[in-house]
């Protein structure tokens, strides 16, 4: 029988090792994917993984690699700090689609003065809505108990409609001839996140997330709340008899998370997407999740885990139009390494041991 | 406006019709959320289903076997969340959406060959006269089987979980996954278990979609229900027959806002869609001062430390 | 810049490239942009039957790359920039929320050809948009519907409140209602532009209020298994033939026919003679296909129906034509005069008959 044995530290070589890996095994299944369909396997892993890096277009694709890696990392930022505590955020999708409308209302309110003082007002408004939306999970869940993960998960599909009606309500563009959707935030230079170096794909969302991922790290390393959510999560009982205040620990966590959901969304309606469209949202708050349990929680760690995520996304675009795999192909290649990543995992904290003993 | 044309039978009818693909989906979760497992991959389930009962009813020509089919498929992905979550210990919220994501591309993948093709009729249960009774003929008997199999799976979930060791058992792990341990249950094969039958179920439920309401096969056809599953077990307190409510209220407020708009009158579209949902929160609140909360276990990784 | 200047030489080899096509001795590269998967029997369906068409035209002489289920927004400006690096001469994006995108991509890619299906904006000379008058098939459909109605009640599955769709109403209810004054529509909005399960719900509902015709404005074929169901009600297949539910209850079928376009404007750049233009066809250039019409349309009615597409195809019909007031009884067109594009582009508002409010 194999039997799994707790570790009494995570294994330093193996937290490292099991992502490679899961790499690996995916190029494996999906590289025999792929011949199943038909393709040459290896052209199609080199497609994916390489083109993108050091391709012969890779100036344009490594700029390409922030711009989609930058809101999966903020957010997933955000809701690693509330996993570790045992709090569960899985709304960020809802978040930081109000984020964006209240950032794009806020700009668009000012349609057509120019001034400076839009842009950090849209960030504030932003960053405010994402919080708001998120701290009526965690109000509810400090007042009445409610589960978070469930009341969180609701907002979502009410942020969805709230996008929907403003798009073809509120924040409909006046001069878009009766096309749902919002004026075009890339046209208005005064709410327009542009790039900060033209050509780098550097806005002022990767400055943001940059900054997020530095603050946490310092937060969870040298700050005595740092120290408080890693209890709290690790022993709740414990975390008491410290002194943490439970409540306040809730609030902040999932206040944080939906700020910085907020921050994302608001970042990228006035950038690289450019308008409140009904389809605005393509999923970021949930791939945000994953990004922060392949990153195992750790900044650092999320940080690789959305670039290698956001890899994943340009690749399968690219081997689509090069070699003709279809979409799905792509997504199942992604669901196999998250598959891999998740599974191998294990061996970090584990030991598997082979022998005769009681299987729960 | 005209609110006669509403007929309020066949809506009463429609909304039991319409609400089966979330009822089914949404039992199975129940199972496996009071074993103590969150499973967020239901949509992933349902599509996967879907494309399977919908290529096993054209190449065989039955509907029945298509459902079973469909059924097996659910159940089969659902062992791989089994897999990640109780042998690898991943956590299950990641893997539930890693599900998801998986099931909507493998499906897809199967289904090329399947665009635009009619399935068999599946035929409508044979209860004879019984359907032709005033009112009650329409609303009860005049169904097809898969809609009275929806229930009767609620039925014997109730029962069972009310009334066997089974049952007691299952709740018992989904309660404390620490003290049904320590009384010698085996915690990780009954969640597993309650895995499978909560992937056959949103198999089912798929399959519905695909076979029965639409018919035809599209890629994302199941179109977010399996989340609407999600939420509706949340609604129903983990309660069988308030899953069974809840399905019919959140299948009759889309049937309730279909009929307004035909009668004429404007209704904002999206405050009504949302409303379950925002219901759904209430729910929650409310539940709080109640006992039936969620199972203490929930969404927590199991592992038999020594 | 570093990378301006690459993505110049990148450029500036396109266009060499281009001139290489000329000579004829190269391929010449097709991209196509998706906005939802091949597999959807609709839309994105009908756009790829046209790419193959372009394959089956041209041979070897083509090389056709396609992209499906890419996001609007900053997801498609990066596979469109991909296409347009990897050498495409002509890349056609078939979705209205990519119209910033392409005019941005354009921007960087002069000598790369861009066609927008449904847009308005050609911001620079290398972009082109075309777009196909369904309202011209709404009309036949009207004017079958209005026959064949017996309890004259039509029911109108519509997705958004835009002018494409609200446009489709007008025609059908002008047209129906010129051969049946009795006749009244009932519209139901699903708010999408896909979910099969909804538009079966939605025709299920007005079956059940008393319509015994059906038009959608939604590509699932779910609404004719409904009426199939119901026994005798009349549907029309829409986006594609839905010829698997001839001869009834499918009377007969608005197809969105990309073909001729793309084969016509991908010969252009081979030839060298692409110049951009706004196209907007119907019947006559073949864009805007009527399926065959069964016979379980009367004779007499089938003929009509007949007649007037010849005459909407040959121009000496118009399906706007006066008098026509709007839904307030307000003068819109005298007698004999005829709509113009612009006002058709932006149509927000009912012709006189039509119950009911566009919802806003």
């Amino acid at each position: 029988m194999i039997r799994l044995e707790k570790r009494p530290q995570p294994s330093a070589t193996m937290s490292w090792a099991t992502p490679l890996l899961a790499v690996v095994a995916t190029m494996i299944f999906g590289g025999a994917l792929f011949a199943a369909l038909g393709k040459d396997p290896i052209e199609a892993i080199l497609t994916i993984f390489w083109e993108p890096l050091f391709g012969e277009f890779s100036f344009f694709y490594r700029p390409q690699l922030l711009i989609k890696g930058a809101p999966l990392v903020l957010i997933a930022i955000g809701l690693a700090l509330g996993f570790k505590a045992g709090i569960w955020n899985i709304g960020a999708e809802g978040q930081y689609i109000v984020g964006a409308i209240c950032g794009a209302g806020a700009g668009l309110a000012f349609y057509p003065t120019e001034s400076i003082f839009i842009f950090p007002l849209m960030i504030l408004a932003g960053a405010l809505g994402g919080c708001l939306w998120a701290l009526i999970p965690g109000f509810l869940k400090v007042r009445f108990g409610t589960n978070e993960i469930l009341v969180s998960l609701m907002l979502v599909y009410v942020a969805e409609q709230l996008l929907a009606s403003m798009s073809l309500g509120l924040l409909k563009n006046p001069e878009g001839f009766g096309f749902p959707g919002s004026r075009n935030l890339q046209q208005y230079p005064s709410a327009h996140n542009a790039e900060i170096i033209t050509n780098t794909g550097m806005h002022w969302g990767v400055v943001a997330a940059l900054i997020a991922v530095i603050f946490s790290y310092v937060l969870l390393t040298r700050h005595r709340l740092g120290f408080a959510i890693r209890v709290t999560g690790e022993a709740p009982r414990a975390a008491k008899f410290g002194g943490v205040n439970p409540a306040r620990l809730i609030l902040f966590c999932l206040g944080m998370s939906g700020l910085l959901a907020g921050l994302a969304g608001m970042f990228e309606v006035a950038g690289p997407s450019g308008q409140i469209s009904i389809d605005f949202n393509v999923g970021y708050g949930f791939t945000a999740i994953i990004v922060a349990f392949l990153g195992r929680l750790n900044p650092l760690g999320i940080v690789a885990a959305g670039l290698l995520m956001a890899l994943t996304y340009i690749g399968g675009d690219i081997a689509q139009s090069q070699l003709g795999l279809p979409a799905a192909a792509i997504q199942v290649f992604q669901g196999m390494l998250l598959f891999f990543l998740l599974a191998l995992d294990v061996l970090t904290n584990y030991r598997v041991r082979f022998g005769t003993g009681e299987v729960a | 406006m005209d609110l006669s044309a509403i007929n309020p039978i066949l809506l009463i009818a429609a909304m039991i019709a319409a609400s089966t693909p979330i009822l089914l989906a949404a039992i199975g979760e129940l199972v496996v959320e009071r074993a103590g497992v969150l499973n967020l991959g239901v949509e992933g389930m349902m599509i996967t289903g879907a494309v399977c009962g919908f290529i096993i009813t054209v190449n065989t020509g039955s509907p029945t076997v298509g459902f079973i089919a469909a059924a097996v498929g659910g159940a089969v992905l659902s062992l791989l969340f089994a897999f990640l979550t109780q042998v690898a210990l991943a956590n299950q919220v990641a893997s539930g959406l890693a599900l998801t994501l998986f099931g909507l591309g493998l499906s897809a993948l199967m289904g090329q060959s399947y665009v635009g093709i009619k399935p068999p009729r599946t035929e409508a249960t044979p209860l004879g006269p019984l359907a032709d009774i005033p009112v009650i003929g329409p609303i009860v008997f005049g169904h097809d089987m898969i809609v009275y199999l929806g229930l009767a799976i609620v039925a014997a979930t109730w029962a069972t979980l009310k009334f066997t060791r089974v049952g007691l058992v299952l709740r018992a792990v989904g309660e404390n996954h620490d003290a049904a341990h320590a009384l010698g249950y085996k915690v990780k094969r009954i969640r597993t278990a309650a895995i499978f039958f909560g992937g056959a179920c949103a198999g089912l439920g798929g399959a519905y979609i695909s076979l029965i309401r639409v018919p035809q096969w599209t890629e994302g056809m199941t179109a977010g229900v399996g989340w609407i599953a999600l939420a509706l077990v949340v609604f129903a307190s983990w309660k069988p027959w308030r899953v069974l409510l809840g399905a019919y209220l959140f299948g009759g407020i889309t049937q309730l806002q279909l009929n307004l708009q035909g009668a004429g009158v404007a209704i904002p579209v999206e405050y009504l869609a949302m409303s379950p949902y925002i219901v759904t929160i209430i729910v929650l609140v409310i539940l709080s001062s109640d006992k039936s909360r969620a199972p203490g276990s929930l969404g927590r990784t199991f592992h038999a430390s020594g | 810049m570093k990378f301006t200047t690459l993505m110049a030489s990148a450029a500036l080899a396109l266009g060499f490239a281009g001139g290489a096509i000329a000579d004829g001795h190269e391929k010449t590269k097709v991209g196509f942009v998706y906005v939802g998967p091949i597999g959807d029997g609709g839309w994105t369906y009908e756009h790829d039957k046209g790419r193959l068409a372009v394959e089956a035209e041209f041979g070897d002489a083509v090389e056709t790359v396609y992209v499906e289920n890419v996001a609007e927004g900053p997801d498609s400006e990066r596979v469109m920039t991909q296409m347009a690096l990897d050498g495409a001469d002509l890349i056609f994006t078939t979705s209205f929320g990519y119209m910033d995108p392409t005019n941005n991509v354009a921007a960087k890619f002069p000598d790369v050809k861009f066609e927008h299906a449904t847009g308005y904006k050609r911001l620079h000379p290398n972009v082109s948009t075309y777009s196909a008058r369904f309202y011209e098939g709404r009309a036949i459909q009207g004017h079958i519907a209005g026959n064949m109605t017996e309890s004259n009640i039509i029911g109108y599955i519509g997705s958004f409140p835009i002018p494409e769709v609200i446009r489709g109403i007008n025609s059908a209810y002008i047209h129906a209602s010129r051969v049946n004054p009795d006749v009244e529509f009932k519209v139901i909005w699903v708010y999408t532009w896909f979910d099969p399960a909804k538009e079966a719900d939605a025709a299920k509902v007005l079956i059940e209020q008393g319509a015994d015709v059906v038009l959608q404005h939604t590509d699932s074929t779910a609404p004719q298994a409904a009426a199939q169901e119901a026994g005798n009600v009349v549907t029309f297949g829409q986006a594609s033939d839905m010829g698997q539910y001839a001869p009834f209850p499918r009377v007969s079928s608005i197809i969105d026919d990309w073909a001729p376009y793309y084969i016509a404007r991908t010969k252009a750049v081979m030839d060298g003679t692409w110049e951009q233009k706004d196209t907007w066809d119907g019947i006559g250039p073949g864009m805007v296909g009527i399926g065959e019409i069964s016979d379980r349309v009367p004779a007499d009615v089938k003929a009509e129906a007949l007649a007037m597409k010849a005459a909407l195809g040959d121009g000496s019909y118009h399906a706007f034509t006066g008098p026509l007031n709007k839904q307030d009884g307000t003068p819109w067109l005298a007698e004999g005069e005829t709509a113009d594009d612009g006002t058709l582009a932006g149509m927000n508002f009912y012709v006189e008959g039509i119950e009911g409010e566009i919802p806003q």
